[in-house]
């Protein structure tokens, strides 16, 4: 059967790994300073005892007053599922880490992010819009997102 | 199973770089509007850049404005070859979060139906991809299999595509009183249609020798890329959602996982021909267990779940589509954000292409089976 870590079971080995890094933690997630991420993921990923080889999916959540990045992440061999929360504030210009080279999986997802959210990460190979067009103004799915008004023309032409 | 890390470079690896070959976004082998742009070293693929996004209709951002019922019509136009499996894993999330659970009957009728979605899925593939690779033959005899489906559902729903049959706790309607009948009768047809398909396409030579060692990304590189559904099964890791996390009725129901032994097209196409089978079989008995009943959770239409997050994942025929849920207590989402496996599997695509042949370029992009409305969203 399945195993979904609890944030409790999480932050035990990470205090242990990383000290004041984990902050917290719940039932769903274990909270991390963003700043320290990618090295956590890097020792989920390798730890044989937590072995999370797969970075199932990426996102990251609107709160207004922070950006709450979503990491979900999956042990084939275990067979166990565990999140990953951190929390980015400001508006202007969030960034944390990349961990596109902890997963080579998450590359397009972190594009995904910055394109919609405007979460920035640093030292990603390639952290360019994806969805939207070259040029386009803002971050549609951030709360405070208005819709250029009407009528708006494209780039190039009608 | 160590993940390869290597950082993902666009530029080309070798520096000599003959031209750069634009594919799309029109081009018919990219069953969408995809582009990619290749470097191309003599006759070897050296790099590859996708560019995506032509079919953007910004769904998760709609999502937030509709009810929580009313976002399923959207979640039928994600993916539109397999609407079904979509819908069932939006309302499997929502469920999740009202804690509310669809009556056993309910849940049969989803699992039939989503495996019947998930046959006719795999048959287009199987269909188009012999097309990509140059066999004009199987689509006949695909499209004519899938038909079969197609008209069960119309049957059953109304619709031929975008369903909107599904509910949260339940499905709409219950099936017709021939349900049973019918499918049994699809079921007998398609294991047919299948095995001729079978026949005619696997082992062909042509078939083959465009196929075989194709494409080949190994167990390792194919985790770390989080590729996940036919494409992780065909490079030998039997991870599928069905038998990982079992949902709705799969525990009780009896299939193997297929999986392939070199990583390479041939392998992704013949995991997908034996899910079919599989697939089948599970119809077969959870037509056989199927039992009377409500088809709805009682409770009320109008939903206003607490505040609070779920997730709920399910075995889309293209991979692992996930949902994550926030709310915030009204009666609309607060963030809906859709793992789509199609846009993840996407990520494998330059590790596949590397140092392939340009002739195989399109053999590749159509052993991911992406649907571009799952990738743009």
């Amino acid at each position: 059967m399945s195993v979904a870590a609890t944030g409790h079971e999480l932050a035990e080995p990470l205090r242990a790994a990383f000290g004041e890094a984990a902050l917290s933690a719940d039932d769903g997630a274990v909270y991390v300073a963003p700043g320290s991420i990618a090295e956590v993921c890097a020792y989920l990923r390798d730890d044989p005892a937590l072995d999370f080889a797969m970075l199932n999916s990426l996102t990251a959540v609107d709160y207004v007053e922070c950006f709450e990045v979503v990491y979900r992440l999956t042990s084939l061999r275990r067979n166990a599922t565990c999140v990953v929360k951190t929390r980015v504030y400001g508006r202007d210009d969030p960034a944390l880490p990349t961990v596109s080279g902890v997963w080579r999986g998450a590359v397009l997802q972190e594009r995904e992010v910055y394109d919609l959210m405007g979460v920035r990460f640093e030292g990603h190979p390639d952290l360019r819009r994806i969805l939207t067009w070259e040029g386009f103004e803002g971050h549609p799915l951030r709360r405070d997102y208005l819709e250029p008004p009407l009528p708006y023309t494209w780039p190039h032409g009608g | 199973m160590e993940g390869t890390a290597a950082p993902m470079s666009a530029e080309p690896q070798t520096g000599v770089v003959d031209m750069m070959l634009n594919m799309g976004p029109q081009h018919p082998a990219t069953h969408g509007v995809f582009r990619m742009v290749l470097s191309i070293d003599g006759e070897r693929v050296v790099g590859v850049r996708p560019h995506i996004g032509y079919l953007h209709r910004g769904s998760e951002k709609l999502s937030e404005h509709e009810s929580y019922g009313q976002v399923i019509t959207l979640f039928d136009r994600l993916d539109y070859v397999s609407n079904l499996n979509n819908e069932l894993v939006f309302a499997r999330a929502a469920e999740e979060l009202m804690g509310v659970e669809a009556p056993e009957r309910a849940q049969y009728i989803r699992t039939i139906l989503c495996e019947l979605n998930r046959v006719a899925s795999h048959l287009l593939f199987i269909g188009t991809y012999a097309l990509d690779v140059g066999a004009m033959t199987p689509v006949m005899y695909t499209f004519r299999e899938r038909e079969r489906v197609q008209n069960l559902f119309e049957h059953v729903t109304g619709a031929r595509m975008m369903h909107n049959y599904f509910r949260i706790g339940g499905v709409k309607e219950d099936v017709p009183g021939d349900f049973a009948e019918r499918v049994r009768s699809v079921v007998r047809h398609l294991r047919e249609g299948v095995e001729e398909t079978d026949r005619l396409l696997t082992f062909n030579e042509v078939y083959l020798a465009r196929t075989r060692g194709v494409g080949v990304i190994s167990a390792a590189d194919a985790v770390s890329c989080g590729l996940t559904g036919p494409c992780l099964r065909g490079s030998g890791v039997a991870y599928d959602v069905r038998k990982a996390y079992p949902y709705e009725v799969y525990d009780r129901l009896e299939f193997d996982v297929p999986v392939g032994e070199f990583g390479d097209c041939w392998d992704r196409y013949w995991v997908r021909l034996q899910e079919c089978y599989e697939s089948l079989r599970m119809t077969e008995q959870a037509l056989e267990q199927m039992p009377d009943g409500l088809v709805m959770a009682p409770g009320r239409r109008i939903a206003r779940p607490p505040k609070g997050e779920a997730y709920a994942h399910a075995e889309n025929p293209r991979g692992d589509i996930g949902v994550f849920l926030v709310s915030d207590g009204t009666d609309k989402p607060y963030r809906v954000k859709v793992r789509p496996p199609s846009f993840c599997n996407l990520v494998g695509l330059e590790r596949m292409m590397d140092g392939a042949y340009v002739a195989d370029a399109v053999a590749i992009l159509g052993s991911l089976d992406i649907v571009l409305g799952e990738v743009d969203r």
